[in-house]
């Protein structure tokens, strides 16, 4: 039988090893925003580790003799009524954002990957059953319930972080659910049937790997909402409890003096947004790196 | 292994396959979709079947129902002496090394996460061949080489081969398990002719140095021919006419194979050659609402009120050649060999 | 034959831009349509034989670029006309089907009103006369019953009337041209027939051009007056049937000729083209088959051989043609490698 050679492409990503995982990395660094969005991410999470070493002073140090001093050189983001550095509230701010939003997307993301695939996988009354609920939860006012556990559970990091997840994770349930009853049908999982794979052996091997792409982007897109939701959960004066500094409650208090005192809401309001938009750039780059669409 | 005591594994008389009666039937919002009716035959060991049949036959249906990959609602597939439907699961899923099948869309069959190499192991993991990673990283080796790729392509993703490649993949993947039945669903559909050709060869080849058996389902009456040693013809999911593949294609006593044969547009030898076309009219209709009588009845040019009434059995026309239609004797045709020249119709058929 | 083409294709370069560099799908391709002819495009995939119609009808997808060519129509330069221009062209003048009428037939909106679409849009009749003119199309496309399933959706119908409404819906302004791309691969084989025929029962009811394009040997020779085979976006030989099917020239054309497996063959030698077919990331500097050609020579992989003149209508583009058909026509094996007998 004559040699079959393999299309040059397909010879030089057998020498390479290539994976699609760098292909897909090549995909994302065209995206400008993306890239930014990157380092923004990456920012974050360095700030809320070493913030709390880096800032000038404690979270609770207060300077009565400097309220209310706009940015100088001593306090660059100014301070507030109180005397704090805002700066130092900032960096502070930093770790029960990471702490609050990563949390209770991990929370929500458990819950609903297990859910969806649940339902997923066994179909019929299970299947039913699981989107009722998702059904059930898109119904409700999400928010208002997180107000309502936060309330009963405490401000505490923890139960704030399990609020805001716990009421969270219908999205990712109908997403997994769809994407496997999507494969479940196909021939690749019946190819797999076809040698003779258990159930198990097909979600571990063939489901699970097809997800985790997309279960990537709805997590990257699932952190900010995640913060905006804290967020909103300060302003209802529901937030961590001070004196531990957050964004959403440095643009409560900053709210009532925005005349007066401008800096006490610009800082915080703008990093912030400056930190949701790094998530969604990111978010956005993930999708169009690892679900190309348009000729490729 | 899961031979029982005084079964005949396929050699010898008994055929490795019998299918009999099986039919399977699904509900579409609450109407009956009749994909597979009442169909019996025997397959030896080393033969190939070609399951023929337009769109509705059923053929790719009972491709899965013979490997149990969709439950049959009447009838029995007996493998190597066994009922499948007797298996447990977990004897099914032993039992699957013996019966492999390679799809018409490669690409979609194929893990999109899992390199080539790892396709192919991960189908001996699943069977529980060979000892060690290294073992089977051998025979990965082994039977990317047999099936006409480098050893490279084992690195390879699915995505980075072309369609002949892809193919071949697929059927490395079903050699890995040993099989001794490979249903072949419309493996060359999706592929360019010059490919095809490659494909037929390498499954041709595979079968004399292994004697694998086949069950090849495809509308390309040219290759059925070519690999076939029977031939089921299928319409509507009932088996109009099965046969010798030489025989059935020189003399097709059903109309309806006919008309198939017909059909197809050869390369004329010389302009001068080329015939008008012509075309059987009507479609097949939906198989949620076969004809009564003789499912081809509304199309067929000989149809008679006998035949919109009564349903005929599939019998035996000659020897060895069995056609499901009450005037089989009468509407004998024959087909000139290296043609272009279409079927001449045949002789009035007498009765109402 | 000395009448002014229909359509006038010269030179035509389709480049396609990816990530990794570009992809050249159509490399120089000529080729022409004359009034009332059956065209033939023959071609595997990725031998740029849709591409290039697509792109002289401006259908490319996004990122295929037109770099070089004229494609002349009705005094026009397709290629130079902006997209309003083009617009009223297509679905007027050059009228369009494809392979898969599911995906090309809107299914939310029910197929008369479609078919009428076609019309209106380009103002070829008034509301009723479309309505009229939809009920008579659907009828000369054998649709029976054409006012009860004017009001169907495509979901309705089965693959053939699907496409036999696309077809309507493509002759709907009498068109001078109708490509076909693929128009009946997706189909049941006795549809088949029965869609080529009726094409051809409009042809030449209409006196119409059409281009077929075509993977399927036994289509083209059975319906085309004259055919071109493509590959890796060239023109590897154009011919007229006669000449196509006694004397081809170009090894492809008969490599491919002998891949091509029916009904009656036992005892005929199956003989496969080696290797596969490759993308091209570059311009061809060569004769792009010469690596999988047996009646392959040293210049074959140095110069690009030119489509030239072989008899009246008859070009091929291969340095070595008038050997290669002289062994045709001497019965020798033109040199692809023998595989094994058939039957």
């Amino acid at each position: 039988m004559a040699a079959i050679t393999l299309s040059p492409r397909a010879a030089v990503s057998a020498q390479r090893r290539s994976s699609q995982a760098a292909l897909a990395w090549r995909r994302y660094k065209r995206n400008k925003l993306a890239v930014f969005g990157a380092g923004g991410v990456a920012v974050f999470l360095v700030v809320g580790l070493i913030g709390p070493w880096v800032a000038p002073q404690g979270y609770q140090q207060s300077n009565f003799l400097y309220a209310n001093q706009p940015p100088s050189l001593r306090f660059p983001f100014g301070t507030d009524g109180l005397g704090h550095d805002m700066l130092s509230q900032v960096l502070w701010s930093f770790r029960n954002a990471i702490e609050i939003s990563f949390g209770a997307t991990l929370v929500s993301f458990l819950i609903g990957v297990a859910l969806g695939l649940w339902a997923g996988l066994r179909g019929g009354v299970v299947d039913m059953v699981v989107m009722r609920a998702v059904d059930f939860m898109y119904a409700l006012p999400n928010f208002f319930l997180s107000l309502i556990l936060v309330v009963t559970l405490g401000r505490g990091i923890f139960p704030i972080l399990l609020a805001i997840g716990v009421v969270g994770w219908a999205g990712y349930a109908r997403l997994i659910r769809g994407l496997v009853l999507g494969m479940r049908n196909g021939e690749m999982v019946e190819a797999a049937r076809a040698l003779g794979a258990t159930q198990a052996h097909i979600a571990r091997r063939y489901l699970l790997p097809n997800v985790t792409n997309s279960m990537l982007i709805a997590l990257a897109f699932g952190i900010p909402f995640d913060l905006i939701a804290m967020g909103a959960l300060s302003l209802f004066g529901l937030g961590p409890r001070p004196p531990l500094p957050s964004f959403g409650n440095m643009i409560a208090q900053a709210g009532a003096n925005v005349l007066g005192y401008p800096w006490l809401l610009y800082f915080p309001a703008g990093i912030f947004a400056v930190i949701l938009l790094s998530f969604l750039f990111v978010a956005d780059g993930l999708q169009e790196a690892l679900n190309p669409r348009g000729g490729s | 292994m899961l031979a029982e005591p005084g079964v005949v594994e396929g050699r010898g008389p008994e055929p490795l396959l019998k299918v009999e009666g099986v039919s399977k039937r699904f509900k579409v919002h609450g109407r009956t979709l009749h994909a597979v009716e009442r169909v019996s035959f025997s397959l030896e060991a080393g033969k190939t079947l070609g399951l023929v049949g337009e769109s509705g036959s059923g053929k790719s249906t009972l491709g899965r129902v013979i490997l149990r990959l969709l439950e049959a609602d009447e009838g029995r597939v007996v493998f190597c002496g066994q009922d499948l439907a007797k298996l447990s699961a977990k004897e099914l899923r032993a039992r699957r090394r013996d019966m492999q099948i390679i799809f018409q869309d490669p690409l979609a069959s194929l893990n999109p996460r899992m390199t080539v190499a790892a396709a192919i192991e991960d189908a001996m993991v699943i069977q529980k061949i060979g000892g060690s990673a290294a073992e089977r990283r051998r025979r990965v080796d082994e039977l990317l080489e047999r099936v006409g790729l480098p050893t490279s392509a084992g690195y390879a993703y699915p995505f980075e081969l072309s369609g002949g490649q892809q193919q071949r993949v697929g059927i490395a993947r079903a050699l890995s398990v040993g099989p001794k039945l490979v249903v072949c669903d419309e493996p060359l559909s999706a592929l360019d002719v010059s490919v095809q050709v490659q494909i037929i060869e390498l499954l041709r080849q595979l079968q004399q140095e292994l004697g694998i058996t086949y069950v090849f389902i495809s509308h390309n009456l040219g290759v059925v021919q070519l690999l076939s040693d029977t031939v089921l013809v299928l319409y509507l999911g009932e088996v109009v006419e099965r046969a010798g593949a030489a025989e059935l294609f020189a003399q097709p006593q059903h109309p309806y194979t006919q008309a198939l044969i017909s059909s197809v547009l050869k390369v004329p030898a010389t302009a001068l050659d080329r015939r008008p076309l012509v075309a059987l009219p009507g479609e097949v209709p939906s198989p949620l609402s076969p004809p009564a009588g003789c499912t081809y009845h509304p199309r067929c040019p000989f149809a008679t009120s006998r035949c919109r009434e009564e349903k005929p059995l599939l019998r035996e026309v000659s020897t060895g050649h069995f056609a499901a239609c009450h005037y089989a004797e009468e509407a004998v045709v024959r087909v000139t060999p290296a043609g272009g020249a279409p079927l001449a119709q045949q002789v009035a058929v007498g009765g109402s | 034959m000395a009448a002014e083409p229909l359509l006038a294709v010269e030179g035509l370069r389709v480049c396609f831009e990816r990530a990794g560099g570009s992809i050249y799908a159509v490399n120089g391709v000529d080729f022409s349509v004359a009034p009332g002819e059956t065209l033939g495009i023959v071609g595997e995939s990725g031998s740029g034989k849709s591409v290039s119609v697509l792109s002289v009808l401006g259908l490319l997808r996004a990122n295929g670029r037109v770099t070089g060519g004229t494609a002349k129509f009705m005094g026009k330069d397709l290629l130079k006309l902006r997209r309003r221009q083009l617009e009223d062209v297509r679905g007027r003048d050059i009228g369009m089907v494809f392979q898969d009428p599911m995906t090309s037939l809107n299914p939310t909106m029910r197929i008369g009103d479609q078919i009428m679409e076609a019309m209106l849009s380009h103002h070829y009749t008034s509301r009723k006369g479309a309505f009229e003119r939809t009920l008579q199309l659907l009828e000369e496309v054998g649709i029976p019953d054409g006012r009860a399933r004017f009001r169907n959706y495509p979901h309705e119908f089965s693959g053939g009337m699907r496409q036999r409404v696309m077809i309507a819906m493509a002759i709907a302004c009498e068109p001078q041209l109708l490509i076909a791309d693929e128009p009946t691969t997706a189909l049941d084989v006795t549809v088949q027939v029965q869609i080529l025929a009726l094409l051809q029962k409009l042809q030449q009811r209409r006196r119409m051009s059409i281009i077929l394009i075509t993977h399927d040997f036994g289509v083209a020779t059975n319906v085309c007056d004259r055919i071109i085979v493509m590959y890796a976006g060239k023109v590897m030989e154009s011919a007229p049937l006669d000449d196509f099917l006694s004397r081809p020239a170009h090894p492809y054309t008969i490599g491919l000729r002998r891949s091509v497996i029916e009904v009656g063959d036992e005892g005929r030698e199956l003989a496969a083209i080696p290797g596969m077919a490759t993308v091209l990331t570059e311009p061809p500097r060569c004769c792009p088959f010469a690596s999988r050609c047996s009646f392959a020579e040293d210049r074959c992989s140095d110069v690009l051989p030119e489509l030239r003149p072989l008899g009246t209508e008859h070009f091929v583009a291969c340095h070595r043609a008038e050997e290669v058909l002289s062994a045709v026509q001497a019965r020798k094996p033109v040199g692809q490698e023998v595989v094994s007998r058939a039957g």
